[in-house]
């Protein structure tokens, strides 16, 4: 099941590598976040510094929605989700290995904007244990219950508004919580980082099982 | 042609409950208007209370119905369980966008903004209203009917899941770094008899009302349904018909 998923979960990176789609269009989109905060904010550095916890992970989010609907983008074309369908592999690692792909290309994001939000609002990062931890299991999450909420949307003619209305929602407490972890990290508020980071970790865990278990019957209706 | 009659979606049993619900109602207006009386700290705007806690406690009735009624039909696959999920939660949305109406109206002479979100339960219940007006978007694409059940019905489930997940991380948002300074002004604890009855009386003629909504509302998809499929049968039927003409047209030079 492992090997399987690692060989879905390849694909999809080579195909983001090779067509160069999420380098030219998802990562400077991320940044573009950043830089209408610093707009919308008046670029006042003060200001964007105590936000940068809450600013960082909303442009993760935004820039999810582009990295998830691409995900099944990519497969919308030649027949190709039939062909998954077709190729013996199990659902649970058609799910796992999408979810992985998808969570690796969030985590570039995610060092992307932290590098950003260094050089654009002149944040301080530390805390590097509690980031690092947060920024991997709230990827993870996003992923999961992205993968989930992608393929349930990529069989409609509408899928490019109904994925954003079904997925944001449901990531509330991913927003909430790394933004929480973040700040304690950063120093920003007094808060239990790693109790937020274990409420991640649950929603990763649930959104996860779901997807191995349900994935299956998504993928076939779709 | 095959055809459908059915004049009206009440039946005797509806209309009973209807009247129930009318009565009921007035009733409420009656006890939540003139006889219980005013709160010793919120005043008049206690009268508030006795539509809004009613109204999201129906709303949570009517997701929770959504939520049993989906994952009963992936386990049985019968339509009239979809259609109890799919007609449960447009009445919960109507419930709960009244809940959350309500509660500005309450919340802005009582915290002083229409919003508050140091209040888990209102940002909650903020949250659940947004996911079901996603389902319902959901059941508004058109689809092949068992494909969108089925879609339906994981979306359903899958809002469900997150419910207690959003709930204590809101909770935790506020509560684990600043004091909640919302909560002491909820509710007295030392509630007026009269008021608990008020207030209960209130959510017993919203849960009849929600019934009565939901059977007409469950008749009336089922009817759609039904319509659907005759007029799919009949399409099919005329272009066999036509199919045969022309071959029998063809057959003879």
């Amino acid at each position: 099941m492992v090997r399987d998923a690692g060989l879905i979960a390849a694909k999809d990176l080579r195909v983001e590598l090779r067509s160069r789609v999420a380098t030219m269009q998802v990562l400077p989109f991320a940044l573009l976040v950043l830089v209408i905060f610093a707009f919308a904010l008046d670029g006042d550095q003060t200001t964007l510094r105590t936000l940068t916890a809450g600013l960082y992970w909303a442009a993760v989010l935004l820039a999810a929605v582009l990295v998830i609907q691409r995900a099944f983008a990519v497969e919308s074309v030649d027949g190709i989700r039939d062909a998954l369908r077709l190729s013996g592999l199990r659902p649970a690692s058609i799910f796992l290995g999408k979810a992985a792909a998808i969570a690796v290309e969030l985590l570039v994001v995610e060092v992307v904007l932290a590098v950003g939000v260094v050089v654009l609002f002149g944040s301080t990062l530390r805390g590097w244990g509690l980031l690092v931890a947060t920024g991997g299991v709230a990827a993870v999450g996003i992923a999961a219950a992205g993968t989930l909420y992608g393929v349930l949307a990529a069989g409609l003619r509408v899928k490019e508004t109904i994925l954003p209305i079904l997925l944001l929602p449901v990531l509330a407490p991913v927003l909430i919580g790394a933004t929480r972890a973040f700040g304690a990290a950063l120093g920003d508020v007094a808060v239990d980082g790693w109790s937020w980071f274990n409420l991640l970790a649950i929603f990763a865990l649930v959104y996860g099982s779901m997807g191995i278990v349900a994935f299956g019957s998504l993928l076939e209706e779709s | 042609m095959t055809t459908l009659t059915a004049s009206s979606t009440g039946s005797r049993g509806s209309r009973i409950l209807g009247v129930l619900a009318l009565v009921g109602a007035a009733w409420l207006v009656i006890l939540a208007l003139a006889i219980s009386p005013a709160d010793q700290t919120q005043g008049e705007l206690v009268r508030l209370m006795y539509v809004h806690v009613p109204s999201a406690w129906t709303a949570y009735l009517a997701f929770a119905l959504t939520a049993v009624g989906s994952a009963m039909y992936l386990w049985k696959r019968s339509q009239w369980w979809d259609l109890v999920a799919a007609s449960s939660a447009e009445i919960g949305v109507l419930f709960c966008g009244l809940a959350l109406l309500t509660g500005m109206i309450w919340g802005r002479p009582t915290w002083g903004s229409y919003w508050e979100w140091g209040d888990a339960r209102l940002v909650t219940t903020l949250v659940l209203f947004l996911m079901f007006v996603g389902y319902l978007a959901v059941r508004r694409v058109p689809a092949d009917p068992h494909l969108r059940s089925r879609r339906s019905a994981f979306v359903g489930i899958l809002a469900a899941v997150d419910i207690p997940v959003v709930h204590y991380s809101v909770k935790w948002w506020r509560t684990l770094h600043q004091q909640a300074t919302v909560l002491s002004t909820d509710f007295d604890p030392k509630i007026d008899d009269l008021m608990l009855f008020t207030l209960v009386f209130g959510m017993g003629v919203f849960t009849l009302t929600f019934l009565w909504l939901l059977v007409h509302r469950f008749r009336i998809a089922w009817l759609e349904e039904q319509v659907d499929e005759v007029a799919l049968a009949d399409a099919i039927r005329e272009r066999r018909s036509e199919a045969t003409e022309t071959a029998l047209a063809g057959a003879e030079p």
